[in-house]
């Protein structure tokens, strides 16, 4: 599972930005996950400039 | 407010205010929707812009220029130094993009539009087969407008787009994902932008300290999403202000993304028009895109307008070819110009930086320094040649 850390988040849209399923919902300072959308393909985590996106492997399908 | 607007921005950056002011002045009803509380902050920007980028949309004004560039400083892996000097018809800004951005909003509003903060959009409405209007959240309040045009001003982070069908997200390796600060007590020359190549400093991308006037200077870097893989922006960052300015203090701290590719395929559909980053309209070799996006804006906002009073609003799907012969086509060359570079190994750029060094100082061009740089690939020779004076 992919996880954003909302208290070390700068809500700058990087992941948003390179999310290809479009499952990152920002606002003005609000980040979330739309898990029915995301694939757990971590180009946010890799894309995050802050290190605040996090891939977590509990319930992610091997 | 109105039930119902001719055109809706969606995003009150340069390139949305933009849009929203040439759109206006076809004399059609324009609302544009920012989502944060303020027009122009947080900022997420080195702010440099050359001149004529600024002055094809506003006169300069010193309320909003925090230092006056003439000089390049390129600064090789090894600390070669090569400085480029502009003469005056060239010279740059470091800007104050807190004020800027809030007077580029106020020409927009001068012009007639109306501007209405904490407005996330949320969702698109259609009637028709094409685009009809937008859904939006305003102080806890779902709510939706009807607009005959929706121009998609919503940065990196943009959804709208592909709310439309468009295929917007941008693939990882072409993202410049960046960290910045604004420090003080930065002591270099307050006329000169100065960029850093290499490995260890900003692989795939660059470092850069640009100068805000009394000692005050944006230092950052953006690197390739493929780069965060192993190691993110903020760490290298980190390790340059440890070794170069261990104690400065810092009064601003930011992350952000540089969309570095060539622009969308489709930048308009029916009903909507994309500009400024959500179009990735970002000079993708410089990583600019304060001017390109306020030229994507203006040209959007203008067709949109007159897809409006001549009753046509398929005239909208003009833009894509308006943009492409303004600017596309030639991102597309500085597009090949940074895959030329973009791996280059650190002995490379040390190696180039010293062959620049024997061009006689008041000789050097942005055009020279990149001929020395590709002199092996003859056929980017070609479209360096395009694009600089060489």
């Amino acid at each position: 599972m992919i996880e954003i850390l909302p208290d070390k988040c700068d809500f700058c849209g990087c992941c948003v930005g390179v999310c290809p399923e479009d499952a990152i919902e920002l606002k003005e300072a609000e980040i979330s996950i739309i898990d029915e959308r995301c694939t757990n393909c971590a180009k946010c985590v890799w894309s995050c400039p802050i290190e605040v996106i996090k891939f977590n492997r509990e319930g992610v399908p091997a | 407010m109105k039930q119902e607007y001719d055109i809706i921005v969606v995003g009150a950056g340069p390139a949305g205010s933009m849009a929203a002011r040439f759109a206006a002045e076809q004399g059609v009803s324009v609302l544009m929707l920012e989502k944060d509380r303020d027009v122009g902050y947080p900022v997420r920007c080195g702010e440099a812009i050359s001149k004529e980028g600024v002055e094809e949309f506003i006169d300069s004004d010193e309320r909003w220029i925090k230092a006056h560039i003439t000089k390049f400083s390129f600064i090789a892996p090894d600390e070669t130094e090569v400085i480029l000097q502009f003469d005056s018809r060239q010279e740059g800004y470091v800007l104050e993009r807190r004020i800027f951005d809030y007077e580029l909003a106020r020409t927009a509003a001068e012009a007639g539009s109306e501007i209405l903060t904490r407005a996330y959009v949320n969702g698109l409405l259609f009637a028709d087969g094409k685009v009809s209007g937008v859904k939006y959240e305003y102080l806890g309040e779902q709510k939706e407008i009807k607009a005959k045009i929706v121009i998609a001003a919503d940065g990196v982070e943009s959804r709208v787009g592909r709310w439309a069908g468009l295929k917007t997200h941008i693939d990882f390796r072409d993202m410049e994902c960046c960290t910045q600060i604004t420090a003080a007590n930065i002591s270099v020359a307050q006329d000169t932008l100065y960029f850093y190549f290499g490995k260890d400093i900003a692989p795939h991308g660059y470092f850069w300290i640009f100068p805000k006037g009394n000692n005050l200077a944006n230092i950052g870097l953006g690197v390739s999403g493929i780069v965060g893989k192993t190691k993110s922006a903020q760490s290298y960052l980190n390790s340059f202000m440890e070794k170069y300015y261990p104690d400065a203090p810092v009064l601003t701290s930011i992350a952000g993304g540089v969309p570095s590719a060539v622009t969308l395929d489709k930048i308009s559909a029916r009903g909507i028009a994309l500009v400024g980053d959500a179009a990735r309209q970002v000079n993708p070799l410089s990583g600019g895109g304060i001017a390109s996006g306020m030229i994507g804006g203006s040209i959007a906002g203008r067709i949109a307008g007159e897809a409006v009073k001549m009753n046509k609003p398929d005239h909208i799907l003009s833009y894509d070819k308006a943009w492409n012969d303004r600017l596309g086509k030639r991102h597309l060359i500085f597009n090949r110009i940074k895959g030329g570079i973009y791996n280059f190994p650190d002995e490379k750029f040390n190696k180039i930086a010293k062959s620049v060094n024997k061009i006689p100082y008041e000789k050097r061009t942005l055009g020279k320094v990149f001929t020395k740089a590709l002199i092996n690939q003859p056929s980017l020779l070609v479209d360096v040649a395009k694009v600089f004076l060489v």
